[in-house]
């Protein structure tokens, strides 16, 4: 599949943003995270940052983006149109969250319950967009029961290493948050080796032969393509990365987005804080987004549509 | 709504013949003649007669070999939308421009409706659908809606273009949700199947397979030699001296 960067920015992006709100949703209600009115405005607005670049973003490859509005409208079949849902719906409980904590300086008892509200919204947000990938029959690699652990463990893991360079920065840094990304990290890790695993040693039921239904002949291979130059479906569908080249990237994926953060998260809570810890922990934030980057855009380039076995694919 | 009724009654397809289509291209000509002034239109076409046109078709003649060697088969295989049964294309699309019509069927787009997010294109195991970059929709094979319910055209006429012009009368029209209609009895007859039938959509076109080839001549009806065809009592009796004398 195409990997088109505005979807590669719209899912990390969001998907840190809202792993970086419920933690700060979360971390408030157990009293994890400081309570003052500036961490509030700078994280919450991070969040915000993130989750509404990334849904602009996602606009951004629509044909009719002024028309965005109708995408509310089917969610009793379309996930994509539950994701349109999830994220508006979030940003309710978010708004109360922020304006309690930032101009009332109200952070506890039942002002820490939109909070949670939202920390709940941004996790189902962040599943209905892997469900979109999830529910698409044609896509063996995004068709199976790995991708929608992945992308919430990669939220949680993005939104944490995001959670500890604000602790740091504020002079709030406390070890559980910087061992809760080392968690979020390494499940993400082995997760995302899992999938890997998998569609490495599987691969879609459909072939040139069930494609086309003259399996009982024999083999079945294209003789003729329709057009002699790319279509639509070839430039959308048909992308393909060499697997040389998708081993190399998914070196990178691993060292920068769990190794290099795990390190530095590591020696974050190992050293004494500091000026030098608050700067590592920024080294690993940016290390995952590069990583996350990486590991989304193989996570298009590898995957295989059905429709290439009409134009010679042997397998998908 | 997206959310689609399963077809109870009619459900109007085709039915394409695998053994006759002679692969050429005629079907997805008049069908991009057609639509390209139809319900979709315009169909893009850029540069259609440069070194890389580009543009929307809505139906598409592949060529196979199945099978190897000697016994292998050359099968052309056109393709358009199968307008399934169960089209996960018209469920993903967040819209309802995507839908699949109660009373025919057909899976149509409604252009006006239409975000362009792409995604019922990705969830066609087929590639029936084809992004329109002009207009920023998408846009699909219509079972020629225009056509075949038009009264101003004489009712012979009212069929899918590509069938109207199939000179090998490979492709078949007709309610594919009747078991007595023609079209269904043809794939009874012949063992017509569903294309990815794995994937669980119940495309509703249905496909003829290839006849077996016949290796001896014996095998289609006619003479293995070739006799001769003068009947001497018939002749001008003139013809017919010549005849025994030249038979000698
Ligand atoms: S062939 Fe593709 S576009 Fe047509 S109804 Fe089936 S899934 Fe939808
Ligand atoms: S491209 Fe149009 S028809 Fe297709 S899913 Fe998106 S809104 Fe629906």
């Amino acid at each position: 599949m195409h990997p088109a960067f505005s979807v590669i920015f719209f899912t990390t992006a969001s998907g840190a943003g809202y792993g970086l709100l419920a933690l700060l949703g979360f971390g408030n209600a157990l009293g994890l995270v400081p309570a003052a009115g500036w961490f509030g405005f700078w994280s919450l607005g991070l969040a915000l940052v993130l989750i509404a670049g990334g849904l602009i973003a996602s606009t951004a490859h629509l044909g009719h983006p002024e028309r965005a509005w109708r995408a509310f409208s089917q969610f009793r079949t379309s996930w994509l149109s539950r994701e349109g849902v999830a994220a508006v719906s979030t940003f309710v409980p978010f708004a109360v969250f922020g304006i309690g904590w930032v101009f009332f300086a109200k952070t506890e008892g039942v002002w820490a319950l939109p909070g949670l509200a939202a920390a709940v919204g941004g996790g189902i947000t962040v599943f209905t967009t892997a469900m979109i990938y999830r529910s698409l029959k044609p896509i063996h690699q995004w068709h199976n029961a790995h991708v929608v652990p992945v992308y919430l463990a990669l939220a949680l893991a993005t939104g944490a290493l995001l959670l500890n360079a604000l602790v740091h920065l504020w002079g709030h840094a406390q070890p559980a948050i910087g061992y809760l990304a080392l968690a979020a990290c390494a499940l993400a890790a082995w997760l995302k080796h899992r999938y890997w695993r998998f569609i490495d040693t599987t691969k879609a039921v459909s072939t040139p032969e069930t494609a086309t239904g003259l399996g009982a002949r024999g083999k079945v291979r294209l003789l003729e393509s329709p057009h002699q130059v790319d279509n639509y479906l070839m430039r959308e569908m048909g992308f393909r990365v060499a697997r040389k080249h998708a081993f190399k990237l998914r070196r990178i994926a691993l060292a920068a987005l769990f190794a290099a953060p795990m390190t530095l998260t590591l020696l974050t809570v190992l050293a004494p804080v500091g000026a030098g810890t608050a700067l590592l922990t920024i080294l690993a934030a940016l290390s995952a987004a590069l990583g996350v980057g990486v590991e989304r855009w193989l996570f298009f380039a590898e995957a295989k549509h059905t429709v290439t076995l009409y134009y010679g694919a042997t397998d998908a | 709504m997206t959310a689609y009724t399963p077809p109870t009654g009619k459900q109007l397809g085709l039915v394409i013949d695998l053994d006759t289509c002679v692969g050429c291209h005629a079907c997805a000509v008049n069908c991009k003649e057609w639509n390209t002034g139809g319900h979709s239109a315009p169909l893009p076409d850029r540069d259609p007669y440069g070194a890389d046109p580009t543009g929307v078709w809505f139906n598409r003649i592949h060529t196979f070999e199945a099978g190897e060697g000697a016994t292998s088969r050359t099968v052309h295989f056109p393709k358009s939308c199968l307008h399934c049964a169960e089209p996960l294309c018209v469920e993903v699309c967040p819209t309802g421009a995507s839908y699949k019509r109660v009373e025919d069927g057909i899976v149509l787009v409604n252009a006006d409706t239409c975000i362009g997010c792409k995604l019922c294109s990705w969830a066609c195991p087929y590639g029936a659908r084809e992004f329109d970059d002009d207009d920023g929709v998408m846009k699909k094979c219509t079972l020629c809606v225009d056509k075949i319910y038009n009264e101003t055209l004489p009712e012979a006429d009212r069929v899918p273009a590509c069938v109207s012009t199939c000179p090998a009368s490979a492709r078949h029209f007709g309610d594919l949700g009747d078991p007595d209609s023609a079209v269904s009895k043809l794939v009874a007859d012949r063992g017509g199947y569903e294309l990815m039938p794995e994937l669980g959509y119940k495309p509703t076109n249905r496909y003829l397979p290839p006849r077996e080839s016949k290796a001896k001549a014996g095998c289609t009806g006619a003479p293995a030699a070739l006799e001769t065809r003068i009947d001497p009592d018939a002749l001008h009796p003139v013809l017919r001296w010549v005849d025994r004398i030249l038979s000698r």
